[in-house]
């Protein structure tokens, strides 16, 4: 496909889910737009695993561990702000810090990938019970009670920024969370078309090449691993803002093994496939809690053990495939949808 | 005084059942370098095959010794036969499908037998030491540990099935070339590792709560000593077993079982840190 086509294609996408974003509250009823609006706040943090093990090779099983804490900072900063501007950029900001910490010991230590899962596995864990036990008058930190098991309630949501007192509606808070999911999409597919996206995928394919053409693969993973941190963070902090209420299950082992078979089913190593794996399996998840015939577990795990062992590459690049070649090499425009052209603009980099 | 022996107990106890509980896995992910995240779904299934024929009116020594890892090994067999041995070689792929494996299993239970928990009363009864009261269970339990470690070294270390495996794991090819099939050994040596780990889920269903996500608690424990033990599957899981299994119980016991959990949580990755080969990597080389 000829560049400045795929250009075309790729702004009409954008501009096509823009207008979509825009149009929604007024054709859906209010239920389903906070159905759609969790299913965004998910798909961010989708998009955080997506690119830390789509491209950045790291896989790691606690990518809930940073959820969690962006939706504590954000509920406790906002308890006691009263203002939810400074609570988001402290989601965004303690698990960056803690992704910092924890990535440091992890990959300057060149702990192999194996350990790696244990190691971000444990951590989730370590958070959970900590969090769990939290129940009490003697937790509280500033005017926040943490409220162990039960949580914390009665959370403040988002609103306009440095004016607490105005509000977010559910529509301007769907816009919000559609908007900020965009915003980190495009951020990424950017970030994955400059040098320093070359860079993250390089060593990824190989860190004894990458170190030998003088990068440190140390550093740039975990860099990797800090942004895809401070994203599932802002996830969190969105997630708090839909239900105004968090509690330790935020941080469970369930939620991860979640994540990572939205990647599975949408496509590893793409941008596009993940979020709609999230979509597609977060509605299956609702339709089943909605009635009693079938049990969630059994249909996720069955739908995990299917994809890897039939489909292992995942939705979207699978069909991603099948669009190129049915298509005839010279011909000048596609006939796909934009939606694939969206997910394939650099082939290269996906590979 | 008594406390301390009260203490004593819990340690072994601690330990002796982590030994237990660790003891599948790692012969499972320590000679195949098969990630089985559907570890603590073994043990539940082993639970359960205890809880139910126990309940039925089989003998409960029989159901526990018997039936769990009976029952379990079975279905290591058949997993392995459909799904695992497409995986060989392939870690990411091995650890989404056993994953995806754990969630299938609990699904199964959860709609057969419902969320709820599940009992069988403790056999053998207690003893008291000073005002403390003890279980004849706990001992019981540090004995099977022991007798599970004889028969495990036994078997590797004196049979012709244990030669056999320990060849083909170093080396496949090779193993192949002198008449091994390795498909046939990767099988049995799954199988067992999934009897073993029924045989704990047994072993540990009289002492703990039954219900179809008990296995979620165990399988970060598990990992953390197969892997903070190393390669070597009896010292390596008996050392990392002792050590974090005593820094469990007196941690718990001189705060809350949660930060006891906590500590050795923080214990194992920071010992993972210092020795990425695990203990057995760097103490026991090349024992068994």
């Amino acid at each position: 496909m000829p560049k400045h086509v795929r250009l075309a294609l790729q702004a009409a996408g954008i501009l096509l889910a823009i207008v979509a974003i825009a149009v929604v509250p007024s054709v859906i009823e209010l239920f389903a737009l906070m159905q759609l609006t969790l299913f965004a706040a998910m798909a961010v943090l989708a998009l955080s695993l997506a690119f830390i093990w789509g491209f950045g090779g790291i896989l790691s099983f606690g990518q809930t561990a940073f959820f969690g804490l962006g939706g504590y900072a954000y509920a406790i900063a906002a308890v006691n702000f009263q203002d939810s501007t400074p609570a988001i950029l402290l989601a965004i900001a303690v698990p960056a810090l803690f992704a910092a910490i924890l990535g440091y010991f992890i990959f300057f230590g060149r702990i192999s990938d194996v350990y790696l899962g244990v190691i971000t596995l444990t951590v989730t864990l370590i958070l959970f019970n900590s969090v769990n036990s939290t129940s009490g008058d003697a937790y509280k930190i500033g005017k926040a009670l943490l409220g162990g098991f039960n949580g914390m309630p009665a959370v403040p949501t988002f609103n306009v920024p440095f004016d607490p007192s105005t509000v977010l509606s559910p529509e301007q808070s769907w816009w919000t969370t559609a908007g900020v999911l965009l915003a980190v999409f495009l951020m990424l597919r950017l970030l994955l078309a400059l040098p320093a996206g070359r860079v993250i995928v390089a060593v990824r394919e190989n860190e004894v090449r990458a170190s030998l053409l003088g990068y440190d693969p140390r550093l740039v993973k975990c860099l990797t691993f800090i942004l895809g941190g401070a994203i599932a963070g802002l996830a969190g902090a969105l997630y708090v803002n839909w239900g105004a209420f968090v509690s330790p299950t935020i941080f469970s082992l369930s939620l991860s093994a979640e994540i990572i078979i939205w990647i599975t089913v949408g496509g590893l190593g793409t941008l596009l496939g993940p979020i709609i794996g999230c979509v597609v399996i977060e509605y299956i998840v609702a339709y089943i809690g909605s009635q009693q015939l079938l049990n969630s577990n059994l249909v996720l795990g069955g739908v995990l053990v299917i994809f890897v062992l039939l489909l292992p590459k995942g939705i979207v690049p699978t069909a991603r495939d099948l669009v190129l070649r049915l298509m005839p090499q010279n011909k000048p425009k596609t006939n796909g949808p934009p939606v694939q052209s969206a997910a394939a603009p650099h082939p290269a980099g996906a590979e | 005084m008594a406390i301390y022996v009260i203490l004593a107990l819990d340690v072994l106890n601690g330990i002796s059942s982590l030994f237990l509980l660790c003891l599948g896995l790692a012969i499972i992910f320590g000679m195949m370098k098969i990630i089985n995240l559907a570890h603590g779904e073994f043990i539940m299934l082993g639970a359960y095959a205890t809880v139910i024929s126990a309940n039925a009116g089989v003998n409960i020594w029989i159901a526990m010794l018997i039936v769990a890892p009976l029952f379990v090994g079975i279905v290591g067999l058949v997993i392995e036969r459909c799904l695992i041995r497409f995986l060989y070689g392939r870690l990411v792929d091995s650890m989404l499908a056993t994953w995806g494996l754990s969630l299938l299993i609990i699904g199964i239970i959860t709609t057969i037998y419902g969320n709820t928990q599940q009992g069988v009363p403790t056999p053998l009864g207690g003893f008291s030491i000073g005002s403390y009261q003890s279980s004849y269970y706990t001992l019981f339990l540090a004995l099977m540990a022991a007798v599970m470690m004889a028969i495990i070294y036994g078997v590797m270390r004196y049979t012709r099935f244990g030669l056999v495996a320990r060849a083909t794991m170093q080396n496949p090819a090779m193993a192949a070339t002198l008449g091994v099939n390795p498909a046939r050994v990767y099988m049995s040596t799954f199988a067992l590792g999934a009897a073993v780990t029924g045989l704990a889920g047994g072993l540990l269903a009289p002492v703990s709560g039954i219900t179809p996500v008990m296995g979620g608690a165990y399988v970060a424990k598990a990992f953390m000593t197969v892997v903070g033990g190393g390669a070597a599957i009896l010292s390596g899981t008996l050392s990392a077993a002792s050590l974090f299994g005593s820094v469990n119980q007196i941690g718990a016991y001189f705060t809350t079982p949660v930060y006891g959990e906590v500590i050795v949580f923080t214990t194992a990755i920071v010992l993972i840190r210092l020795l990425p080969q695990g203990i057995s990597g760097r103490f026991f080389k090349g024992n068994l």
